[in-house]
């Protein structure tokens, strides 16, 4: 994602980027300008991320609840949207992608965490460039990824977790998890990740195992749903989430072909990529669960796409078609079987499968991303000295260290909200609905 | 006069209707309803989960008529709602002490 920074700053990683980037290592023999043909396209990318949000995964958890709880996921996915913009001007910015301090294989604060210089978006100026586009429209473009991945934990403890607490939860959770792992992956030189060789296009592992892992986490500590898994709790309206899911497939294009950050061959490609492994993994867990239950549902060719999308995610920016087709089926048929099997298996009440889907689709595709980068699975190739093995375990090493640290961090941060102000609502406020318990209002007046 | 009320399968209250007309009954009442019978639930799945629906959707049709068209209508319904398979539904008639019309405050069969 933000290869085209260093392709900017620094001219002597040329020979590698260049391999992602071609249109802009040939933009560095010039001056770094703005284009406009990039900016269009990174407008109209934040856009469509903003709108995987809101209304899309919205719509998409929303119609997965129960009726009485139909707007306590829309307004969680709604207030986050609002706190993570406010804390990524004030400070989130400048902690994920302030870059002073760092240096190439050198460890210091700056390795792990940006630094204060942006905060309150100093030096974010009218007419400042990143790469060859504005800053702001850079600003902008990160701050819905930095909105999406708090709002995709909300599907793990739907139904049964305080508004407040998610609130102080979320605002946390974004400060010292999100912001320091996308700045450890995506800063560039000098920051942990990307100096192992991670390949990460769009966020793998920024975005979904993050989020996965930190949903897991929080629905394990704040425990099942009254009733769960005795009492039925089938989805209220699977409209709604054909239609999120199907926002976010569109909107996803902006997510991954706009990590190029311009518009380009890169870009296409990801756009091309995309495209494939989501649908290969839609008809892969419809197939899957004909097989096994005997009849194809809406809830699983829908629940089979977004575990495509995810999959694709870190690949988008090195994998082939032929690749994308292998992510495709690969997380179709394993988010499946996590989502249905495995889960009920262990007895954990993940509601909405954010680990199922995001924490395992995330890892497939993040692992599959080192073998379809290789030229012979007709990807992007290889860094100069890299085999497939090698890639391999660069990429394994990226996920168990992000799987550690937000893991272990998402498990401090609800501890210390559990003991100070409760994560769960009363048990009567459960039975209610939250829209009445936690907002006055009802998704339904009929 | 009579009260037929007849359980049907949704999908079946317009053959119900036509032939309802077609043996001059003036007026039905229709009602969405939920129960079970011989027919029992159904499963429904849910990303693995299973659930057991026990009430199943019906129409409730209530049909009230003068005695010697009673025998005829409760023939069409049956004719008109049958498939042959478990959960056609049921039909109960009931003996109908008065009827009034709202509008002229008649009563009695020419309240029909």
């Amino acid at each position: 994602m933000t290869r085209a920074i260093q392709v900017v700053k620094n001219g002597g990683w040329l020979a590698l980027l260049a391999m992602f980037a071609p249109a802009l290592a040939l933009a560095q023999e010039a001056a770094p300008a703005l284009s406009s043909g990039d900016t269009a396209w990174m407008l109209t990318s934040t856009a469509l991320v903003l709108f995987m949000t809101i209304p899309g995964l919205s719509l998409f958890y929303a119609g997965m609840v129960r009726a009485k709880n139909v707007l306590s996921v829309m307004m969680q996915c709604f207030a986050i949207t609002g706190l993570i913009t406010v804390l990524w001007v004030l400070y989130g910015y400048s902690l994920a992608f302030d870059t002073a301090g760092m240096t190439k294989e050198a460890i210091n604060l700056a390795t792990f965490v940006g630094g204060l210089d942006k905060a309150f978006l100093s030096g974010v100026a009218r007419e400042g460039l990143t790469g060859t586009i504005p800053e702001t429209v850079f600003v902008t473009f990160q701050m819905t990824f930095a909105i999406i991945t708090p709002a995709l934990i909300v599907g793990a403890f739907a139904e049964r977790m305080k508004f407040s607490a998610m609130l102080v939860f979320m605002a946390i959770w974004f400060t010292i998890v999100y912001a320091p792992i996308c700045h450890m992956v995506w800063s560039g030189d000098g920051a942990l990740m990307w100096d192992w060789g991670v390949l990460d296009f769009a966020g793998g592992t920024v975005v979904h195992i993050n989020a996965g892992l930190a949903g897991f986490i929080a629905c394990l500590m704040i425990g099942k749903r009254r009733g769960y898994p005795t009492t039925a709790m089938p989805p209220h309206n699977l409209n709604f989430t054909i239609i999120g899911a199907s926002m976010l497939w569109v909107g996803w294009f902006g997510f991954n072909a706009g990590s190029a950050l311009a518009s380009n061959a890169s870009a296409g490609m990801a756009m091309l990529v995309t495209q494939i492994a989501t649908a290969t993994a839609a008809l892969a867990w419809m197939f899957a669960e004909w097989m096994t239950h005997g009849k194809p549902s809406v809830l699983g060719i829908a629940s089979g796409a977004v575990a495509g999308l995810v999959a694709i995610t870190p690949a988008s920016g090195t994998a082939g078609p032929m690749g994308a087709l292998l992510i495709g089926v690969a997380s179709g048929v394993i988010c499946f079987l996590a989502a249905t099997k495995m889960k009920r298996a262990l007895g954990y009440d993940d509601s909405l499968d954010v680990f199922g889907v995001h924490a395992i689709g995330g890892i497939i595709g993040a692992i599959l991303t080192g073998l379809c980068a290789d030229v012979s699975l007709g990807g992007a190739g290889l860094a100069e000295g890299m085999t497939i093995g090698s890639q391999l375990w660069i990429q394994a090493k990226g996920v168990i260290f992000t799987l550690a640290y937000t893991g272990i961090l998402s498990f401090v941060i609800l501890k210390i909200i559990d003991v100070v102000m409760g994560l769960r609502v009363t048990d009567e406020q459960e039975t209610e609905g939250l829209d009445l318990a936690l907002h006055d209002e009802r998704g339904y007046n009929l | 006069m009579k009260l037929i009320t007849a359980v049907i399968k949704p999908f079946k209250l317009d053959d119900v209707r036509e032939a309802l007309s077609e043996v001059g009954a003036q007026g039905v009442t229709v009602t969405e309803v939920k129960g079970f019978g011989r027919q029992k639930g159904h499963t429904e799945l849910y990303r693995g989960a299973e659930y057991v629906v026990d009430f199943l959707p019906k129409i409730k049709v209530e049909v009230g008529v003068t005695d010697d068209l009673a025998d005829r209508v409760v023939e069409v319904i049956s004719r008109a709602a049958n498939t042959g398979k478990v959960g056609d539904g049921k039909i109960f008639i009931c003996d109908l002490e008065n009827a009034i019309r709202i509008r002229t405050g008649e009563s009695g069969p020419e309240a029909l």
